[in-house]
């Protein structure tokens, strides 16, 4: 997964500054996935509202989760990326899969992924 | 998402409007509610509330789970006057999030040294929100702190034209009726004047710059989540 040299979009921090991203990537002609935190228990790292956006290559920006989980939701990105339909992934620590990806602060979260079409 | 409905949606932002983006959680469906269009929406109620609070978040409607994407305009404090009181005021609204721009066409008062790294326009009111500063808006606060009507009459004025949710004038009950006597002059009615908080703040018995400059902040706040909404025009 190779990250593309650093510009000012990398920079940016607030959510709605991702969103004005995702709608550049899209206009260039990338293909890209919005993730958004729709829910959160417990002390979870990034409030709801919080997205993170996700090119066919695995470019990403922004944050669901401070860095706990956003490889997992990467590649959950790009399935939706190739499939299309929108679903809703969670992470926590109760979660079989929380032994490799999880979110060591003791919360859980739930993420709504979607294709920008 | 459809990428034309994203599109509108950074479309309100840039225009500094609200809107909120309902999501069907288990399908997908989108919509876009501009503010203007909440009072007539089947969920108005619900779509209101996330409004007021500016937070986004889970709702349910006919058995069905919706995620609310809420995004409104972030708020912006212009303070007419570089005195005591916005010394006290400029670094207690960053914390609150308010963005904060300080006017005063005295360049005595509107100085880097006794504003550090406060925007500051040492222009009168009209002309700095002609040009420096972005012109005023429903998302924007200000206080008239001079005590100078040269000074602070035409920001109070710009004040309700823009329909700011906010707008604040120290001064005490008499210089605040001689006030409202100007303003009726200049053609706007007493239902107008009675949207200017003075004498300026919530009645906390403020007596030092600071307590003052937070009597006015928590007014600000109290503005902002209790009564914006009844502003929508």
């Amino acid at each position: 997964m190779q990250a593309r040299p650093r510009d000012p979009a990398t920079m940016i921090s607030t959510e709605t500054d991702i969103l004005a991203a995702a709608e550049g990537w899209r206009r260039d002609g990338r293909r890209v996935a919005l993730a958004t935190v729709i829910e959160t228990w417990g002390s979870a790292p990034r409030p709801v509202g919080s997205h993170l956006v996700i090119d066919q290559e695995g470019n990403f920006l922004g944050s669901v989760s401070g860095g706990c989980v956003e490889g997992a939701v990467i590649t959950e990105a790009l399935d939706v990326i190739e499939a299309g339909q929108p679903r809703v992934i969670e992470f926590g620590v109760a979660d079989e899969t929380a032994w490799q990806v999880g979110l060591s602060c003791g919360g859980r979260i739930r993420i709504f992924l979607e294709r920008i079409d | 998402m459809r990428a034309d409905t994203l599109a509108q949606l950074n479309a309100e932002r840039a225009a500094r409007r609200a809107a909120i983006l309902v999501t069907d959680v288990a399908d997908g469906h989108q919509r876009l509610v501009r503010e203007a269009d909440i009072a007539a929406d089947p969920l108005s109620e619900t779509l209101t509330a996330h409004l007021v609070s500016g937070k986004s978040g889970l709702a349910a409607a006919e058995g069905r789970q919706l995620f609310l994407t809420v995004q409104v305009p972030p708020v912006r404090l212009v303070v007419i006057g570089a005195v005591h009181i916005s010394q006290a005021l400029a670094p207690m609204a960053a914390g609150l999030d308010l963005a904060v721009t300080v006017i005063d066409p005295r360049t005595a008062f509107a100085t880097p040294d006794r504003f550090p790294g406060v925007p500051l326009v040492a222009e009168w009111p009209e002309a700095a929100l002609a040009g420096p500063v972005p012109a005023l808006d429903r998302y924007c606060a200000v206080a008239a702190l001079t005590h100078d009507p040269k000074i602070d009459d035409p920001a109070l004025i710009a004040a309700l034209r823009a329909g700011c949710f906010y707008v604040g004038a120290l001064g005490s009950r008499k210089t605040h009726a001689s006030r409202v006597a100007r303003l009726g002059a200049a053609g706007f009615t007493p239902d107008d004047s009675a949207r200017i908080h003075a004498p300026i703040g919530l009645d906390i018995g403020a007596v030092s710059p600071a307590e003052i400059a937070l009597s006015i902040l928590a007014q600000i706040v109290a503005t902002l989540r209790r009564e914006r909404i009844r502003a929508v025009p």
